[in-house]
């Protein structure tokens, strides 16, 4: 198929990592790019949208509290409730909410028109997020333990000594390298791949309707019903993955609260 | 036709992590079925051992990027 559609004229350049730099203001490491401008953006709609949602609460909840209420359940209840414990959950769900609403909303700007950009494909965001859990539950784990005793903490009681170094490596290695690296690239590499599906079905689509030739047009509307297939699915995607990183963020916490392993 | 090699190797080396990850849920949702009560306590484990097995498809993407240049 591509050496087909590479055979007639300008050739069809298929969309990259280029696409996703936007630089606005500048350019290089300073530079005020489109997501930057997302973010700003999107944390303003969160902040003002919350006040006026919260402004007015009644016992009889309007659609809109309703709504707000069932995103803050699955947050306070399902989420830190169930994983952190009841006993000092409470402490954690304005993080967590935090988090899980940042998250989503810049997500959703994947396909919501006319944004169209969703802000975690730049590996500095979802980073930034990841080091805010990496440094609570290192943290927390520390203080209630003490450094020393957070360290021994992490091999479980009772294994043969020989095993004991083995284990001791592999732990420190998931506590230190593999929880925050996999939390920042699990968000990153879903918006990012997701995203760079669209893009690749959209301009695969236009080429073949605009630049093809009569078989072409008519097989365009494969990429283009796929397009309105993906954008489904990367609806779900982006709710999955900001619920699934406040959930493994509450899981880290809750791990670093536990007594024992 | 043009591209890197890396990136197929990546797709080749997802089987792995993706049946894991079949499986692990595949499990989760038998527990479920047969003792609903219990989804409270095989949710995180389900999860974490997610995220474990996801792991190791996410260092395969960065490798892949690594060794596609």
């Amino acid at each position: 198929m591509s050496m087909a559609i590479a055979a007639e004229g300008e050739g069809f350049r298929p969309p990259g990592l280029a696409d996703f730099w936007q630089p606005y203001v500048g350019d290089g490491a300073f530079a005020i790019t489109r997501p930057m401008t997302l973010m700003v953006f999107s944390t303003v709609l969160i902040v003002v949208g919350m006040l006026v949602v919260t402004k007015k609460l009644s016992v009889v909840p309007g659609k809109t509290q309703m709504a707000t209420e069932g995103v803050y359940d699955v947050v306070r209840n399902s989420i830190a409730r169930d994983l952190i414990g009841s006993r000092d959950f409470l402490r954690f769900v304005p993080l967590l909410f935090a988090m899980f609403m940042l998250i989503l909303v810049n997500n959703l700007f994947g396909v919501i028109p006319f944004i169209q950009y969703p802000t975690m494909s730049r590996i500095g965001f979802p980073l930034a997020i990841t080091l805010v859990v990496y440094v609570v539950y290192l943290f927390i784990g520390m203080r209630r333990k003490g450094v020393w005793g957070y360290i021994k903490g992490l091999i479980p009681p009772g294994l043969p000594s020989w095993i004991i170094p083995l284990f001791f490596f592999l732990e420190i290695l998931t506590f230190f390298f593999t929880r925050p690296v996999t939390l920042a690239l699990r968000l990153f590499g879903n918006m990012f791949a997701g995203h760079l599906l669209l893009l690749l079905m959209t301009l695969g689509g236009e080429y073949m309707l605009l630049h093809g030739g009569p078989v072409l047009k008519v097989m365009s509307i494969g990429p283009f019903a796929m397009n309105f297939v993906l954008t489904i699915f990367e609806l779900l995607v982006e709710f999955l993955q900001a619920y699934i990183f406040t959930l493994l963020a509450a899981l880290y916490i809750a791990g670093s609260l536990a007594d024992d392993h | 036709m043009t591209g890197s090699l890396a990136i197929v190797g990546y797709g080749l080396s997802a089987i792995g992590p993706g049946i894991g990850v079949g499986l692990i849920f595949a499990a989760y949702l038998n527990g479920v079925a047969r003792q609903p009560e219990a989804r409270g306590m095989l949710q995180p484990i389900a999860f974490l051992g997610f995220a474990l097995t996801e792991a190791l498809a996410i260092f395969g993407i960065a490798l892949a990027f690594v060794f596609s240049g």
